[in-house]
């Protein structure tokens, strides 16, 4: 059996969502903006998972807007938000830390005549309070920050970025990018003082093909894609109604995050005694991250290498992000980490169905690739 | 309207008394790649290959497009026949190419009667057909020296073919025609287009690659795959051999000079791809290699792996720029699975500063150094693992 860490990348479908994917490709496959009653059937499947979303967010249903990915979803929340206030003024702030997802958005943005200020991480992979409140003038437009980093799992304190957005009396809407933290710590837009939210399926146990956009009501903004005006016009095209109804299953299966949160961070507390065991091993992720990502690297090793040998064991890992020759982690090094340690760095994402047997696995696997492996010359 | 496809066979018609066997193994590669489509017939009639589809509904666009990476044809048309009746034939021309004719600006005629019981001779005929399609299709002039569009006619025994301009054949020799080498291949630009150009001369191929699990990843035997895979559409089936290398390259790190590893590896990959490549009975091998190209491409360090086949090595590009090859892996298709940045196995424990003349007696010392290597080479030439690869199968 194999043992599957990367969780950060995507999950393995939960049997609930998987009955409610397949019972809406069989059987309730209407189209859910059709008129007769087969198209009303399937309706209340698209109705009843937004439903499910909304609770979870603590959020209105009529807030919700199924997007056909995470991605879709950043690109519409970005832009839209940037066209929203685009009279009000010209300058955005983000991270350096942010999914593609966000940075290429930006740099897009830029391009058209933005200023875009991107705030330099500090050594945990957050950000000094004192910089974002310097950042953000009367000028800015749009606050875009993650909630959980993707490669470490360091979790920023969104709700500051409200306060300091009304002590300025900033125009500015505020994005956050919660996919790696939905379903694992609360996620409250309206508390936090957010107006757009990004989530995703395939993150928590839904299938691919399924993200959610949460905007504040009464907040407007345009499309980046035209067609059929599904989603109320901001993402046209054919419902996924699969996945949508998966995702819908999938967030009512999530467990009581509090519980759930403290055992995951026994499991991530037992591996890292194990993997300080192991000299070469460094961890990447700040202590206070989230307990399901693991970013650590083993001096000495490629993550490459360390991937595939993990792979031929059947314990499936990643690197920080997309591992491309002579593309270091973006992250990582904007954390200041030296080459060395992010040629070496590897991903290690948990799930709620991981067990301490499988990272006890995986840690004595680690070792044996110390004792196996030498690449240096 | 029937439609068929013609076939002109360049090269073969030089072949004396084996013209024969060659054209019939020319239709046999063509029946392998376009078999899935559906059943076709062939006819070999005067330096022509007539392919004749025997339904309706077979994708002849795709059809077009298999055989004109099959070696050994200059040109392909796809004809439409119809009976040998002057008035049927300028109508069957007129309403198979107006498409063609109506965005052209300039066409000719030329027609070829080999079936001398034709009443009309050859400029009659080109007359004929011509003044019938100036009459229907406006703005269109006659140019014989610089035509957009050609439009032939063949009045065979059998019927009369019309066709608009040929499109150029793959060229080359049938595939099986000059028996059989070894790739070896690793993932790069070059090999694919080596086998890709010996293969066009008629040779069949087997590969084989070299791979070193952990350090290489599947993704770079996948990529693998896929390379022979574009390669297979011209050269036809293509017998890859994968061989574990792991063991050899961690000796070579261990007991090797640094400034040696690359050229080491190189002289133990021939012996290994000689061993396969008689093992299968091939009587060539063929690298990607190009003069001066990376440091185990110079001229001393090819003659310190030379002298490890047992085989002559075919190396194709080897005068040829980087650019050059570039332009042929664009051409079949490989230049953008090429790219694809995954290890392979000559990147692993790359030297930081190899040796760029090193002499053959250094190399053999060096290689003297690691134990057991004849074992260790049993081991891998045993451990490969066969895998057929045959495009649109």
């Amino acid at each position: 059996m194999e043992i599957y860490l990367d969780n950060s990348a995507t999950t393995k479908v939960c049997p609930e969502a998987a009955n409610a994917a397949l019972s809406v490709m069989t059987d309730i496959y209407g189209n859910p903006s059709a008129v007769h009653s087969f198209g009303v059937k399937a309706k209340a499947v698209l109705e009843n998972s937004r439903k499910a979303v909304a609770v979870a967010l603590g959020a209105d249903p009529a807030e919700i807007y199924f997007s056909h990915s995470g991605t879709l979803a950043n690109n519409t929340a970005i832009f839209g938000a940037a066209n929203a206030r685009r009279k009000l003024g010209n300058r955005i702030v983000t991270t350096k830390l942010e999914h593609p997802s966000v940075q290429r958005c930006m740099d897009v943005l830029e391009d058209q005549g933005f200023q875009v200020v991107r705030l330099a991480p500090t050594k945990n992979g957050t950000f000094d309070t004192l910089e974002l409140l310097n950042a953000i003038n009367k000028n800015t437009i749009l606050v875009s920050m993650m909630l959980v980093n993707n490669e470490i799992g360091s979790i920023n304190q969104v709700d500051l970025i409200s306060r300091a957005v009304k002590k300025v009396s900033s125009p500015a809407l505020i994005h956050v990018d919660a996919i790696q933290a939905f379903g694992k710590i609360p996620v409250k837009p309206s508390k936090l003082g957010i107006d757009l939210l990004t989530v995703s399926g395939h993150k928590i146990h839904a299938p691919k093909g399924v993200g959610a956009l949460y905007v504040k009501k009464n907040l407007n903004i345009k499309p980046v894609i035209f067609g059929g005006g599904q989603e109320s016009n901001l993402f046209s095209g054919t419902e996924p109604l699969p996945a949508i109804a998966g995702f819908g299953a999938a967030v009512s299966a999530i467990p009581p995050l509090q519980v759930k949160y403290e055992e995951m961070k026994k499991l991530r507390d037992h591996t890292l005694s194990m993997l300080r065991g192991i000299p070469q091993v460094q961890i990447n992720s700040p202590s206070d991250g989230l307990p399901y990502i693991i970013n650590m690297s083993v001096m000495g090793i490629p993550s490459q290498v360390l991937i595939n040998y993990l792979s031929e064991r059947g314990i499936y890992i990643s690197a920080g992000s997309a591992c491309k020759k002579g593309h270091r982690s973006e992250v990582l090094s904007n954390m200041g980490y030296h080459a060395k340690v992010i040629d070496s760095a590897v991903r290690v994402s948990m799930s709620r169905y991981t067990t301490a047997q499988e990272m006890e696995i995986f840690v004595s696997a680690v070792n044996d690739a110390v004792n196996n492996i030498r690449t240096k010359l | 309207m029937q439609e068929i496809i013609l076939l002109k066979d360049g090269e073969l018609a030089l072949k004396g008394l084996n013209r024969s066997t060659f054209e019939d193994m020319l239709i046999k590669n063509i029946k392998e790649r376009i078999s899935t489509l559906g059943s076709f017939s062939f006819r070999k009639a005067q330096s022509t290959i007539v392919v004749t589809p025997e339904s309706d509904d077979i994708d002849l666009d795709e059809a077009v497009s298999r055989i004109g990476k099959v070696f050994g044809t200059v040109g392909i048309s796809r004809a439409a026949v119809c009976e040998k009746d002057i008035d049927v034939i300028r109508h069957t021309a007129y309403e198979y190419l107006k498409d063609e004719l109506m965005f052209a600006k300039t066409f000719k005629v030329t027609a070829k009667r080999a079936d001398k019981n034709f009443p009309l001779k050859s400029p009659e005929i080109c007359d004929e057909v011509g003044g019938f399609l100036l009459s229907k299709i406006r703005g269109l002039k006659v140019d014989v020296h610089n035509p957009e569009v050609t439009v032939a006619v063949e009045v065979r025994d059998n019927g009369v073919y019309i066709h608009g301009t040929q499109l150029p054949g793959a060229g080359g020799m049938p595939t099986g025609t000059s028996g059989r080498a070894c790739l070896l291949i690793s993932g790069g630009i070059d090999s694919p287009v080596a086998g890709y150009m010996i293969a066009k001369r008629g040779v069949r191929l087997t590969a084989v690659h070299f791979a070193s699990p952990p350090y290489t990843s599947e993704l770079a035997e996948m990529k693998v795959h896929e390379l022979l895979e574009k390669v297979s559409m011209y050269s036809g089936r293509i017998n890859l051999f994968t061989v574990p290398f792991t063991k050899i390259q961690e000796a070579i790190r261990d007991y090797c000079p640094e400034e040696m590893f690359t050229v080491t590896m190189r002289r133990i990959m021939m012996k290994l791809a000689s061993r396969i490549a008689e093992w299968q009975g091939a009587d060539a091998l063929v690298t990607g290699e190009s003069l001066g190209q990376v440091a185990s491409q110079t001229i001393h360090a090819l003659k310190c792996t030379d002298e490890c086949a047992t085989l002559p090595v075919f190396r194709p590009c080897i005068g040829m720029d980087k650019n050059e090859i570039v332009i042929i892996s664009r051409k079949i298709d490989t230049f953008d699975i090429s790219i694809r940045p995954y290890e392979d196995c000559c990147t692993v424990f790359t030297p930081k500063h190899p040796r760029t003349r090193p002499t053959p007696a250094y190399a053999r010392e060096t290689e003297g150094l690691i134990p057991d290597l004849e074992k260790m080479m049993d081991e891998a030439f045993e451990g490969a693992v066969l895998k057929i690869i045959e495009a649109y199968k």
